[in-house]
């Protein structure tokens, strides 16, 4: 239980530090002025729904030089940290920051299962486009099934994720006349923390190293983002339930795919799918058809206020996680400069 | 139907580019990518006059904007507008002759960086929200001056 709150309150002091370091960013901006430049402008024509009331000429304009590309091109978080979807880790590198800036993010993320919640928080540091760096830790919270399992309600098995992106070739946003996407090569380093299930029962390897290699292009004349990835990983349920087969006999490394396509409605807002295959390597730990692993798949809509805020709802098929498939709820909400 | 295209596509009158005062600047794309055959997409920017009004706003917004200001405050911007209405409406299939340098000639020097470069896209997209033109409309016209950063950013 004092488990549990302590993650609680390290996620309320993640959102809080964000809001608190973004918050005075977003009034310094001198207001009169850019009423009175807005109204010289002389153009009465009715905003887009999505940029009503923000969009005066220079009210986005940054206070420090970073975050200069365009909103959106840099994806959102995952729920590993890497800039992409939700589950899938794109090409993109996460933020704004041009070939010029270096820029950071934060994210907090929120999962209610038909089981269990995962929360997953972290931040990211993007380096000239080329280069992002992320932390993210998720906490995997077992509800009632802890205590089906003998461990009492709410056990909370936690992980933490290291992740390095690099991008080889290709700009997705500004290469419109050619086909060739984006494409960057990744890892993500994952810390289980579990000696109970884990590395207990389970007898479970309790680190693992996922590597991928991603593929992204913006379509712009389609309004389309389309993505690719190719995943290596021993992982099983993204590292919650371990590394590897039981009894450490199944160690090898599986591709597994996975895909995003969005489409662009406004500059702000977008909507779209996912789809993740993973490994199966625990089926049958129970017996019968237990501890199956499933593809997952999400829609969701992403939404970009400014630059330093957007938030991410959508709707997951984690597949089955232990016992039965899982239906989420996913909310999400990134902050960066 | 797509023969009526191609037909149109060919009797099209051919678009020159800008002629290079200098040689030694070489494009890598060009300064007039048109990007239709038909006069839907140049419509829904609202014709000429259409086009008038979006650079207007435009040029008002990257004179507020500090990334892209230090570009136009002391530059003719009246030619400037009067060169982007053409550059535009030729690359959307309208009635209008370019008589401007190539992109990678009138950018030369300016050490525009990329930051600049999209600054100036984003207030374009603002501006194009004001006016109501499609977000779909919006993208093909941005998708077209995109790649123009190969002649525009200094590296």
């Amino acid at each position: 239980m004092t488990d549990f709150m302590r993650h609680r309150i390290a996620l309320a002091v993640c959102i809080a530090a964000a809001g608190c370091a973004w918050a005075p960013m977003a009034y310094a901006d001198s207001a009169p002025a850019l009423a009175a430049s807005a109204a010289a402008a002389g153009d009465g024509a009715p905003d887009m729904p999505a940029g009503a009331g923000t969009d005066a000429p220079g009210d986005h304009a940054p206070m420090i030089e970073t975050g200069g590309r365009l909103l959106l091109t840099g994806g959102v978080s995952t729920i590993e940290g890497a800039g992409g979807g939700g589950l899938v880790p794109w090409a993109l590198i996460g933020g704004y920051g041009t070939r010029d800036e270096v820029g950071m993010q934060a994210f907090a993320t929120a999962v209610g299962t038909t089981d269990y919640h995962l929360l997953a928080y972290g931040a990211s540091v993007n380096l000239f486009n080329r280069v992002e760096v992320s932390l993210a830790r998720q906490n995997f919270d077992l509800r009632s099934t802890g205590a089906l399992l003998g461990l009492g309600n709410n056990f909370i098995i936690s992980q933490t994720i290291i992740g390095a992106k690099v991008r080889l070739i290709g700009d997705a946003v500004l290469d419109q006349n050619s086909l060739l996407p984006q494409i960057a090569v990744g890892a993500e380093h994952k810390i289980n923390d579990d000696t109970t299930i884990v590395g207990g029962a389970l007898g479970l390897k309790r680190s693992g190293t996922d590597y991928y290699v991603a593929a992204t292009k913006l379509l712009l004349s389609e309004n389309l983002l389309l993505n690719a990835t190719l995943r290596l990983t021993d992982a099983n349920q993204y590292g919650i339930l371990g590394f590897g087969g039981l009894g450490h006999t199944d160690q090898a490394l599986k591709a597994e795919f996975e895909g995003s396509a969005a489409y662009l409605i406004t500059r702000k807002l977008a909507f779209g799918g996912e789809v993740r295959t993973k490994p199966n390597q625990l089926e049958g730990t129970l017996g019968g058809t237990t501890f199956r692993e499933q593809t997952a798949w999400d829609v969701f809509t992403a939404y970009a206020l400014n630059r330093h805020v957007s938030v991410t709802a959508a709707y997951v098929d984690l597949g089955q996680i232990a016992l039965r498939t899982q239906h989420a709820g996913y909310l999400s909400l990134q902050f960066g400069f | 139907m797509i023969s009526l295209f191609l037909a149109l596509a060919l009797t099209a009158a051919p678009v020159t580019e800008p002629a290079l005062g200098d040689p030694s600047i070489k494009p890598h794309y060009p300064t007039l990518p048109v990007i239709t055959d038909n006069e839907h997409l140049f419509d829904q920017f609202g014709g000429k006059p259409g086009l008038t009004a979006l650079i207007d706003d435009a040029m008002n917004r990257w004179l507020v904007n500090p990334r892209t200001r230090p570009f136009f405050e002391h530059a003719d911007q009246a030619r400037i507008k009067d060169l982007l209405v053409k550059q535009f409406c030729v690359v959307l299939h309208g009635p209008c002759t370019y008589d401007g340098r190539t992109m990678a000639e009138s950018h030369r020097g300016l050490n525009i960086r990329e930051g600049n470069f999209y600054a100036l896209v984003e207030e374009l997209q603002i501006a194009m929200n004001k006016r109501g033109i499609p977000f779909s409309a919006q993208n093909r016209l941005v998708a077209a001056l995109a790649p123009m950063h190969r002649d525009i950013i200094a590296k």
